[in-house]
């Protein structure tokens, strides 16, 4: 008896860890009442930036988009460039051409050669986006979400074609925790309503199922959505989700790796992940479901 | 006043007695500490214990904290190893006594006031103490290394069953101190480093800057002394199981030598990061490995071999299933040996299998998934460590019958259980995408949580027994005072 109970329960066990995940299931749709085309000015001057609070200088101006790029904006670039170029449809794949980055031969260090490079993929079921005929859609309810499974180059692309750029490390990190050293946009401790991490509780997550789903550009406002309550979590100059919801591709190219940083934890991360100072790193060909972006351009 | 003297002498003077105080502090820590991390995060429990304990966990200060506990945990370890060193192997009661009392005061100290700097606020006097008690165990250290100089007559191996040189020098004592001395040695490249970041605050995660094509030497030192100072841990523990099995014969006379080998070759790699012999350092860190893991092979071969001898002993022509029968019938004795097997699925061969493929395969994921990996096969080896110890001190407090099956089986099964389910969470992203993912995150969550917790019940319930027994008169504590490990091997 005492062996089929425990067979039992290692088979429902294994049942549960096979079971099948919705991607498409249904999202409750929120208006965050923020403007995703909205930017704000990051003044000229000192910060205190990593662990260690050591004084940076950002000797000019900048303007950094206050959300993520959405999906919606994110369509748009797709539909538009797919017309005009830069981008084209190559093995299910949407990619554009890349010069290629200075090889040094370091240790792991691997050849960004001038080429095509992948932008977004087309059959990977978790995008929010959907493409059919020669249009791309954007997936119900996932219109002012942040625009994920979008490689480094296609988050590069979008900046580009509008004149823009990715932020550097520092000019993100500047952004999202202003000049006293906070270690959260917000301030000096987290809880669930701050931001969109693992197993926050928040609206959008279903950790039987699907686990978490990124929230829309801006939930964490103060804002209450069908009961509930979320803390307003911009950071000193504004910027909303700049701790969680989606890691965010960063500029900068280093000597010697041809890793790209991404900064702000996301969804799938612990509290620890969405300390500003916090570094993830990926292969610039690299797309997730907890990937976006945001831009920045001089005033 | 006599009541306390008697419980003071056993717990703090008997060899039993401080390899008890030892894991209740360890057991202790981890159920205080476990509660903040991971699944106990999410499912609340940490804000309330941070709340309830008044803790001060400031953001910044987390590396710093963790690398504070990970530390007095580890010199819980090595105090622990070094009470069964100095209870299994000969040497002068004074260094018996003066090594025992160093790393004593050295491990409490460092636990005590490490924690208390690390997780309530920053009085710089207990971090004063916590670094002084580090020193303390570190000095102990060098005191055993002297202890047991293997080059005396006195020490010398008469039995020509054992591993010896022509002369008689005993080379499992020199296997001993080979480990002891190249310890000693590899602390210091953790605590310079340590020094020079200064505080305790200017801190490194190995695993956040593995990626990185620049490091420093401190860095590189760092790394080195993490993965040596628990090889370390690993080799003497192994040392400790042949001694407490009483390995000898032929495959102990192949042993030793591949485990002096092994041991120096591998530290000499993980010294060489430190140096310019940086870029072939991997390679000699695995021309030492595979000696020492080919020892270990042995003393797993002899000690099953003698289990399955001891057990169908009487037996006329014993067929397989009594042979297994005669295997398993004692988890305890089956357990460390086990376990040392088990740990090459889910550390020795993860690790190679990242070594051999790391930039088709892992370094295409995000460094964040790569730090999964690194973390998890090591947390796993500690784990492993500690339930070896735990199976031995079963056998070392007398547990007999229904108990000891009980007891055995239960670290056995619910700890693989945890290991292999952490090493399914680590190895994830090699069948399944992050979307996909959650069903069988959840899975294994459970799975590890269940193992671990259930184990630190067992564990807890051994305390607790532990812990009663010292109010009896003449409780098991009593028969512990003068028991000494060398007159239980075999």
């Amino acid at each position: 008896m005492k062996h089929i109970v425990g067979t039992c329960f290692l088979l429902g066990m294994l049942l549960a860890a096979c079971g099948s995940v919705d991607l498409d299931a249904p999202i409750p749709v929120y208006d965050t009442k923020v403007d995703p085309n909205e930017w704000v000015v990051v003044p000229a001057g000192k910060f205190l930036s990593g662990q260690f609070n050591d004084p940076v200088m950002i000797d000019y101006d900048y303007e950094i988009m206050v959300t993520d790029v959405t999906v919606t904006q994110y369509i748009d670039f797709l539909n538009t460039s797919l017309v005009d170029g830069p981008i084209e449809i190559m093995d299910e794949q949407i990619v554009i051409f890349y010069p290629g980055d200075e090889f040094h031969g370091a240790r792991h260090e691997v050849e960004i050669a001038a080429g095509e490079y992948i932008v977004v993929p087309l059959d990977d079921p978790a995008s929010r986006f959907a493409f059919e005929g020669d249009t791309f859609q954007v997936k119900d309810g996932y219109e002012n979400h942040p625009m994920t499974n979008v490689s480094w180059f296609g988050a590069r692309a979008y900046c580009r074609i509008n004149h823009w750029r990715l932020p550097t490390e520092m000019e993100w990190e500047k952004a999202a925790r202003g000049i006293d050293g906070r270690p959260y946009p917000w301030g000096d401790r987290i809880v669930r309503n701050n931001a969109n991490v693992y197993a926050s509780q928040d609206p959008f997550e279903d950790m039987g199922s699907f686990g978490s789903r990124t929230s829309p550009v801006g939930f964490y406002s103060g804002q209450t959505y069908d009961g509930y309550t979320t803390l307003d979590s911009a950071s000193p100059y504004g910027l909303y989700d700049m701790a969680g919801n989606v890691w965010q591709w960063t500029g900068d190219i280093y000597e010697g790796m041809h890793y790209r940083f991404l900064r702000g934890g996301s969804k799938d991360t612990y509290g620890m992940d969405l300390r500003v100072w916090v570094r993830n790193n990926a292969t610039p060909e690299y797309f997730s479901p907890g990937v976006g972006f945001r831009c920045v351009r001089e005033p | 006043m006599q009541f306390m003297q008697e419980r003071f002498n056993y717990l703090f003077k008997s060899t039993k007695g401080l390899i008890l105080v030892a894991i209740a502090m360890i057991a202790l820590e981890t159920a205080i500490f476990g509660m903040l991390s991971g699944p106990m995060a999410e499912f609340g429990v940490r804000d309330v214990v941070v709340s309830a304990l008044n803790m001060d966990l400031v953001p910044a200060e987390r590396e710093g904290r963790i690398i504070i506990l990970y530390h007095s945990i580890a010199m819980a370890i090595v105090a622990i190893e070094t009470y069964m060193i100095t209870s299994l192997l000969k040497m002068k009661d004074f260094y018996r006594t003066a090594v025992r009392a160093l790393v004593t005061c050295g491990y409490l100290m460092a636990m005590v006031f490490g924690m208390g700097f690390a997780y309530w606020g920053h009085n710089w006097s207990l971090h004063g103490l916590y670094i002084a008690g580090l020193t303390l165990v570190f000095f102990a250290g060098v005191m055993l290394v002297i202890a047991l100089w293997p080059w005396k007559a006195e020490y010398y191996q008469a039995d020509e069953d054992y591993s010896r040189t022509k002369r008689g020098v005993d080379l499992e004592r020199v296997t001993f101190f080979a480990a002891a001395l190249t310890t000693v040695i590899s602390a210091g490249f953790g605590a310079i480093p340590g020094s020079n970041f200064g505080n305790g605050f200017r801190v490194v995660f190995a695993e956040n800057i593995i990626r990185y094509p620049e490091k420093t030497t401190m860095q590189y030192s760092i790394i080195g002394h993490l993965h040596i100072m628990l090889a370390l841990i690993a080799i003497m523990l192994t040392l400790i199981i042949g001694r407490w099995l009483d390995f000898k014969g032929l495959l102990h006379k192949i042993a030793m030598p591949l485990m002096i080998l092994g041991t120096i070759i591998l530290n000499l790699g993980v010294w060489g990061v430190v140096t310019p012999l940086e870029p072939i350092a991997h390679t000699v860190i695995y021309v030492g490995a595979t000696p020492s893991m080919l020892a270990a092979l042995c003393l797993v071969i002899f000690g099953w071999d003698k289990l399955i001898r001891t057990g169908v002993a009487g037996v006329p022509k014993p067929n397989f299933r009594q042979k297994l029968g005669a295997l398993l019938r004692d988890p305890l004795r089956f357990g460390p040996l086990w376990q040392m097997v088990f740990m090459n699925f889910n550390v020795s061969g993860i690790g190679i299998f990242m070594a051999v493929r790391l930039d088709e395969i892992f370094r295409l994921w995000p460094a964040r998934e790569e730090r999964i990996e690194l973390t998890g096969h090591w947390h796993i080896l500690s784990a492993i460590i500690a339930t070896i110890i735990l199976l031995y001190y079963g056998d070392m407090i007398g547990l007999k019958g229904r108990i000891r099956k009980l007891y055995g089986w239960s670290i056995i099964i619910l700890s693989d259980i945890a290991f292999a389910s952490a090493t399914i969470f680590e190895m994830k992203r090699l069948f399944i995408t992050e979307a996909t993912q959650q069903p069988l995150v959840n899975t294994v969550m459970i799975l590890i949580d269940f193992g671990l917790g259930m184990l630190l019940v067992v564990l807890a319930m051994v305390m607790i027994w532990r812990l009663l027994d010292l109010f009896k008169k003449r409780g098991r504590w009593r028969e512990e005072t003068e028991h000494e490990l060398s007159t239980e091997v075999g």
